[in-house]
């Protein structure tokens, strides 16, 4: 534990930041999907980090969980892109717009 | 400088750079690699933090399963190449990158001055912590419920998952 604590909070921000400037500035939804994945890794390791520093798994058990979850989404959110690319024949978010009228 | 800030500092390099490249690289199967690398990274920092289970789960879930799946979907879609990210939209994605730039320097502001080191001195951490039979321990006893849900969970996803990518969708 010689490393601070704040430079892994650091880290984790920017990966965060990186993540948000991700979504909104990529056009393909199966990126904009991965920089989901990136926000979610950022948030894990804040949590591993408080819970290693204060000496308590839980937060470390909440990240196992935090993972399933990654997992389902990602599952259940490529299927949806696969759908949606069937009928449009795109992945890009600009022309997918079938809930707008 | 001890060596487990110059493994760190190594470890947080390739995490920072590598998230940076997913983001602007127009090729999405670059993009997929390049994450790849920086969940390759975190299960590193992980680690160094002692929690050896999540650096196995990170390594065996997000870089293998997950990334697998992405990059299954990328190949099976073959979508074409984005053009320049800042061609469509332009004031609104520079906006947005100077917006994510101020939030990370306050973010670094709050963090650097809280003075967050001085909560945990007192707490001395030791390294059974994150150990796969301290973790396996909570879960099959404190945390059996939302085990259980987290696997119907999964369960739900998979038929979900199936019945959305299926031919006929009706």
């Amino acid at each position: 534990m010689n490393v601070p604590i704040e430079y892994y909070l650091i880290l984790s921000a920017f990966m965060f930041t990186v993540g948000v400037v991700g979504v909104v500035i990529r056009r393909n939804a199966i990126v904009v999907f991965m920089s989901i994945e990136l926000m979610l890794n950022s948030a894990n390791l804040t949590l591993v980090t408080f819970s290693s520093f204060m000496g308590n798994p839980i937060g470390q058990i909440f990240v196992f969980f935090v993972m399933t979850v990654a997992a389902a989404e990602a599952a259940v959110g490529l299927a949806i892109i696969i759908a949606i690319f069937r009928n449009k024949k795109t992945v890009n978010i600009d022309e997918i717009n079938i809930f707008k009228w | 400088m001890t060596l487990e800030i110059i493994i760190f500092i190594v470890l947080a390099l390739v995490a920072a750079v590598s998230s940076v490249m997913m983001i602007t690289r127009l090729n999405a199967v670059y993009s997929a690699l390049f994450l790849v690398l920086n969940f390759f990274a975190l299960g590193g920092i992980y680690l160094l933090l002692q929690a050896q289970f999540i650096a196995v789960a990170q390594v065996i879930v997000y870089a293998g399963a997950i990334m697998v799946l992405f990059l299954f979907v990328l190949m099976l879609l073959n979508t074409e190449k984005e053009e320049s990210l800042l061609k469509r939209a332009k004031y609104l994605k520079i906006f947005a990158i100077v917006a994510a730039v101020i939030v990370f320097g306050e973010v670094a502001y709050v963090i650097l001055t809280a003075n967050v080191a001085q909560q945990f001195s007192s707490i001395q951490p030791h390294a059974s912590n994150g150990t796969i039979q301290s973790i396996g321990h909570s879960l099959y006893t404190d945390y059996i419920i939302p085990f259980e849900a987290a696997g119907f969970l999964l369960l739900a996803a998979t038929i979900g998952a199936l019945l959305l990518a299926k031919k006929k969708f009706k």
